[in-house]
């Protein structure tokens, strides 16, 4: 009887699911008439440790869709009409692709995300071999555009011009003769941490010690003690604030005097808020420039702040620039068709709320300004801006 | 040496709230053979509730020592109210199901209230305000923060009230019957779905105390922040044999030492070879060797001597 059931609730399950799909496939055979229906998939974390990292990079991708849709484009003489699809890749490499090939198969006509390196370099190769254009707002790992994607593009500076700014930043301008690294070996921070070294011992640093955590840990008593035993001027966390923080907090009531430094996984105001005093003096670096010295920045934080009643946590610009680029291109080619637009996104030249967006053969950003914070007074503030590091 | 002793501490502090959410899992097994997956939830409940708490409680302008007390005790009602429930809805009616059905609906219930806290209280990082003063301390070179000491001696307040309650009370003698032989238990008047509850209750004001004592050290509350926790306490349970209280104590603290001295030493004496992010596998390869030797833990009974 029971089986009976199940199998009746599977069929009716069944039904409706394909019910479903007819219903969304009606607007697209309307696009004939006047409207042109353009979904945009974006991929991030919803859930886990980096939820509050990944929400906010779907919100930023959300208001640059309610943005357009507002302004009333025209793609190719139809009225586009944006919709947003959103997927949780968890952080995770393999729910990545399952993300990837569920939005591919929801016939999306490009990507915002994934938030990681580690989930947006296999999902890229999805996204490849099916031709959509993938832009993602956070992915630093050189190796995401060094695969020889067409689609893969990225609105940030990668982790090898990021890791040199700061080698050169922590050994030159800090004066740090000796540091520590750890990295959360994810594709990013080991990336970043690797990009580092390299940098920091170029400019004359010595490394003493290079330790290893996860991006799900939470206590890093044991490593931050044998650090203290090598008596560094600098530690360098390679990872996300989730980890960023307890480890601040741990490293100054293990009473190491060193000072600590992070990419961009490191810049979010939960930083000071949650870490207190143990924040103060901490750095971090961004790519672009402070977000209030450009023109329309200081317009979108105050508009975000009002929408989603909260701060904006990491990335949310960078999606909001992500996706304008993405519809432009779109508006240049006069097509939602990946095949059409990508010759124009690959020659983007955008004036967004970050910086201004120009891609290299690769999709790399080009020669992006890079500035480097720190938390005074509670507060993240622009230590220096650093010019056009060129790719390597 | 001062390094070692730091080590040392570290671990020992990790190791104290490990002990203390390994209880939680040891107790339900002992006596249900159930391994209550959501007992690393209800950490995170415990400390969730307590933040709440005591964020209304400070608005109303009472004194740091009483606030605190009065958010401790809040949060361990709301756990014991959780884990009896948790215990009425997902397990009871699964009782004498097969094995794998509580096991299912255990992970179940962790993912529903794990999903329920994300509802509640958000995605982000909390911060988990300082009530009292928090001052380190140097012991031979080692640097040991007031919160930490506090953990330590509570979690061992703790596992000491918990062997006198078990070894020397009529419930304790009830809780033990029941864990020997239900039927026969029942059969010499012992209310068994009532022993099962106030178990669930013990387990889960337990792991309120450890919620708490895990965020007031790291000072953040986040709703993930119970797995990770679980599954090493479940490790922990597992390495001292699960079922057995002592061993649960033994088996909390020895993980933590490991994980600490671990991920300090193993760089080292490997040549660098491998890096302290061994310190979780080489955590599994004690636990695997000491099962290999000894099947039921380190202190755990035979499994014969179980029905």
């Amino acid at each position: 009887m029971s089986r009976l059931s199940f199998a009746v609730l599977f069929t009716a399950a069944l039904i409706l699911n394909l019910s479903a799909c007819k219903k969304s496939e009606v607007p697209q055979s309307a696009s004939s008439s006047n409207e042109l229906i353009v979904r945009i998939g974006a991929a991030a974390p919803l859930t886990g440790p980096q939820a509050h990292i990944g929400k906010d990079n779907e919100n930023g991708t959300r208001m640059a869709i309610e943005d357009a849709n507002a302004r009333g484009i025209m793609i190719g003489g139809k009225k586009a009409h944006f919709e947003l699809l959103s997927e949780d890749d968890q952080t995770d490499p393999k729910t990545a692709t399952i993300v990837a090939q569920k939005l591919v198969d929801a016939k999306v006509n490009g990507v915002i995300g994934h938030l990681n390196s580690g989930t947006s370099i296999p999902a890229s190769r999805i996204y490849s071999d099916n031709g959509i254009a993938q832009i993602s707002p956070s992915a630093t790992a050189v190796n995401y555009t060094a695969q020889g994607y067409k689609t893969a593009f990225r609105v940030m500076a990668n982790d090898g011009q990021q890791g040199k700014v700061l080698g050169e930043f922590a050994a030159k301008k800090l004066k740090a003769k000796s540091i520590a690294v750890i990295d959360d070996r994810t594709a990013y921070g080991q990336g970043l941490a690797d990009e580092f070294i390299k940098s920091a011992t170029a400019s004359g640093a010595k490394i003493v010690a290079h330790e290893y955590t996860t991006d799900k840990a939470v206590d890093f008593s044991a490593v931050l003690t044998s650090i203290k035993g090598k008596k560094p001027d600098l530690v360098f966390y390679g990872g996300m604030d989730p980890q960023g923080v307890p480890m601040v907090k741990q490293l100054k009531s293990l009473g190491l005097t060193a000072k600590f430094m992070m990419g961009d996984g490191g810049y979010t105001p939960k930083m000071p808020e949650l870490a207190g005093t143990a924040a103060e003096g901490v750095y971090a670096s961004l790519p672009g420039v402070p977000l209030d010295k450009m023109p329309s920045g200081r317009d979108f934080a105050q508009r975000y702040e009002a929408k989603f009643k909260q701060q904006i946590q990491l990335y949310a610009p960078y999606c909001y620039d992500a996706t304008n680029v993405m519809i432009a291109a779109m508006q240049k080619a006069g097509s939602a068709d990946p095949v059409k637009y990508l010759p124009e996104l690959a020659k983007t030249s955008f004036d967004g709320v970050t910086s201004k967006i120009t891609f290299d053969e690769k999709g790399d950003l080009k020669g992006g300004a890079i500035t480097l914070y720190q938390v005074q007074k509670g507060q993240w503030t622009p230590v220096e801006t650093m010019g056009a590091a060129p790719a390597p | 040496m001062d390094i070692l002793l730091q080590q040392i501490i570290n671990g020992l502090v990790q190791g104290s709230v490990y002990a203390l959410v390994a209880l939680g899992y040891t107790m339900v097994y002992g006596i249900l053979g159930l391994i209550n997956f959501a007992h690393g939830e209800v950490v995170m409940v415990g400390a969730m509730v307590a933040l709440t708490a005591i964020n209304v409680l400070l608005a109303a302008a009472i004194s740091p020592v009483l606030v605190l007390l009065l958010s401790v005790l809040i949060a361990m009602a709301a756990c014991m109210a959780l884990g009896y429930s948790i215990e009425r809805i997902a397990y009871r009616p699964l009782r004498n199901a097969p094995r794998l059905a509580p096991l299912i609906t255990a992970i179940g219930m962790s993912i529903v209230l794990q999903t329920l806290a994300m509802i509640i209280w958000g995605r982000e990082y909390h911060s988990f305000p300082q009530l009292l003063p928090n001052r380190s301390h140097n012991i031979g070179g080692a640097i040991i923060t007031e919160v930490q000491i506090a953990i330590v001696v509570v979690a061992i307040l703790v596992m000491t009230g918990l062997m006198l309650l078990v070894h020397r009370t009529r419930l304790g003698r009830a809780m033990r019957a029941v864990a020997e032989n239900q039927t026969a238990a029942s059969l010499m008047g012992v209310n068994i779905n009532q022993v099962v509850s106030i178990t669930f209750m013990l387990g889960s004001a337990l792991a309120a105390i450890a919620g708490i004592m895990v965020s007031a050290n790291y000072g953040v509350v986040h709703y993930y922040m119970g797995f990770l926790l679980g599954l090493k306490a479940f490790t922990a349970a597992v390495l001292g044999g699960i079922g057995n209280l002592r061993g649960a104590m033994l088996g909390g603290v020895l993980l933590g030492l490991i994980e600490s001295l671990g991920a300090g030493y193993i760089g080292a004496l490997t040549g660098g070879v491998l890096g302290s992010h061994y310190q979780d596998a080489f955590a599994f390869m004690v636990l695997i060797t000491v099962l290999i030797f000894r099947p039921s833990g380190l202190l755990g009974e035979r499994v014969s001597e179980r029905a």
